[in-house]
């Protein structure tokens, strides 16, 4: 389902992605851990072309795109891609001139050009889906930050996505708020949806990802099943990170 | 009793003289106001909007090309008088076979001013949305006008109603000076009542006050739209 291949992301003089290769089966879960800087937000940034990489290839599904340095990269395709994708952003960057049900339903209309009433009620489906049946025309600054990120993952979700990325989803949220879109996260895996999630939840690690991936300075250090990776680290440098989050 | 030899409470004929002319200008004035006043004002703001947005996403567009366009652009408009643009506009663009309307012509020098203004006002409301926006827009698939459509453009909006309803409001009393340039707005209807009455001080004021009820009713408006946009922040 994705094949990144021999990544590269420079930023001016800062080498962040120093090839990264990964691939990712149909339905597997692929959670990213490491200390910050260490490039996994960059590599999951590169998945939807958020940030262009400087060299290397990335193909989800159908679509693959190859960069480099100087060729530019087409926006048709990169828009293939990105609807290949969806994606959960750390702050959920809802649309906050919307509503929920609004926000779930934008995409769909305004990007698939759906039928507004079909649209509308794929929408409310996917928002009880995750819990929020109850908040449909709520503004985002009336929700709490977990009901704003389980809009944001049924606003991903509303697109059909092949692959969903989410990039550090419970970060900015209150301790007792990360269960609940957690648990969504959990059912999503469960049902199936290929998914790469780069978080600091090493319990959710543990419990929902098919394989964990241990990135640090841009590099992949070191992959495997959570059970090999959290119990048996073959790597240094692997060990002294779970050491410190414990 | 003689320090104002003129006062107009020492001499009743004139006090009736000036209720008399007072009654029959009020209605030209207003009718210069809400048929040239308006409108013009009205035309030249929603073309002059327009102008700003382009010239604002110019501005950020990141091409060297499009930025120095639209940095000379607001440089030239915001370093010289609108009298003079409007000068050079009515009676120095026909020596070189450009002869155009007063009305039009007016359009043309407000609309560019306004485009001026506001393109920095509208740069920095653009601006002024957390890049997290654009990134959501972009992650569904969206083009860069769907983004800025649906999701930027009316965060913007938000953020520059006030400065924007100031440059209205700035637009509806600088349409004064369309008088020089023959368009037959109030302030040159107030002038030709002068001309016939002689009297500049009533007259004027006359044209004064209702310049003022327009921007209260206009300030007015412009609370009614805050308040309606702001529905959404909590």
């Amino acid at each position: 389902m994705i094949v990144i291949s021999n990544l590269h992301k420079r930023f001016g003089d800062l080498h962040v992605l120093k090839g990264v290769s990964l691939t990712v089966e149909k339905g597997k879960v692929v959670v990213i851990i490491g200390p910050s800087g260490s490039g996994k937000t960059t590599l999951l940034r590169c998945l939807n072309a958020l940030e262009l990489p400087t060299e290397g290839s990335v193909q989800i599904g159908e679509v693959k795109l190859d960069f480099s340095a100087r060729g530019r990269v087409d926006k048709a395709e990169i828009a293939r891609l990105r609807r290949q994708t969806g994606m959960v952003f750390q702050s959920y960057n809802l649309f906050p001139h919307m509503t929920a049900l609004q926000n779930v339903m934008e995409g769909p209309v305004t990007v698939k050009k759906e039928n507004p009433d079909s649209a509308r009620a794929k929408a409310v489906s996917l928002l009880t889906k995750v819990g929020l049946a109850d908040k449909l025309d709520h503004y985002p600054a009336q929700l709490s930050g977990g009901q704003q990120q389980r809009v944001g993952i049924a606003r991903a979700l509303a697109m059909d996505p092949q692959v969903m990325l989410f990039d550090e989803p419970t970060s900015a949220l209150d301790p007792e708020l990360v269960g609940e879109v957690l648990k969504v996260m959990k059912e999503l895996a469960l049902e199936g949806m290929t998914m790469v999630v780069v978080t600091h939840e090493m319990a959710f690690a543990r419990d929902v990802a098919d394989e964990v991936i241990f990135m640090d300075q841009g590099v992949i250090v070191e992959h495997g099943t959570p059970e090999q990776l959290f119990t048996r680290p073959r790597e240094e440098r692997t060990r002294q990170f779970l050491q410190l989050l414990q | 009793m003689q320090m104002f030899p003129s006062s107009l409470f020492d001499n009743p004929e004139r006090l009736n003289r000036w209720i008399e002319i007072a009654q029959s200008s009020f209605l030209p004035l207003l009718k210069g106001a809400l048929t040239y006043t308006l409108s013009l004002s009205i035309i030249s703001f929603a073309i002059g909007l327009v102008i700003a947005i382009l010239t604002a996403l110019a501005r950020i567009s990141g091409s060297k090309p499009l930025v120095a366009v639209a940095r000379a652009y607001v440089s030239i408009i915001r370093g010289t008088p609108l009298l003079v643009q409007l000068f050079i506009i009515f009676f120095g663009l026909p020596s070189v076979g450009l002869t155009i309307d007063p009305f039009p012509s007016a359009v043309i020098g407000f609309s560019l001013n306004v485009g001026a203004y506001a393109s920095e006002v509208v740069r920095a409301a653009i601006l002024s949305i957390p890049k997290g926006q654009w990134e959501a827009a972009y992650s569904l698939g969206m083009t860069y006008r769907q983004a800025l459509q649906r999701v930027i453009l009316p965060q913007a909006a938000r953020v520059s109603v006030p400065p924007l309803s100031n440059s209205y409001i700035s637009l509806v009393k600088d349409t004064s000076l369309a008088a020089a340039i023959l368009v037959p707005e109030m302030f040159r209807k107030a002038q030709e009542i002068t001309a016939t009455t002689y009297e500049p001080l009533l007259v004027y004021s006359e044209a004064a006050f209702i310049y003022w009820l327009i921007c209260l009713v206009l300030s007015f408006i412009q609370d009614r739209i805050e308040n309606r946009l702001d529905r959404y922040v909590a």
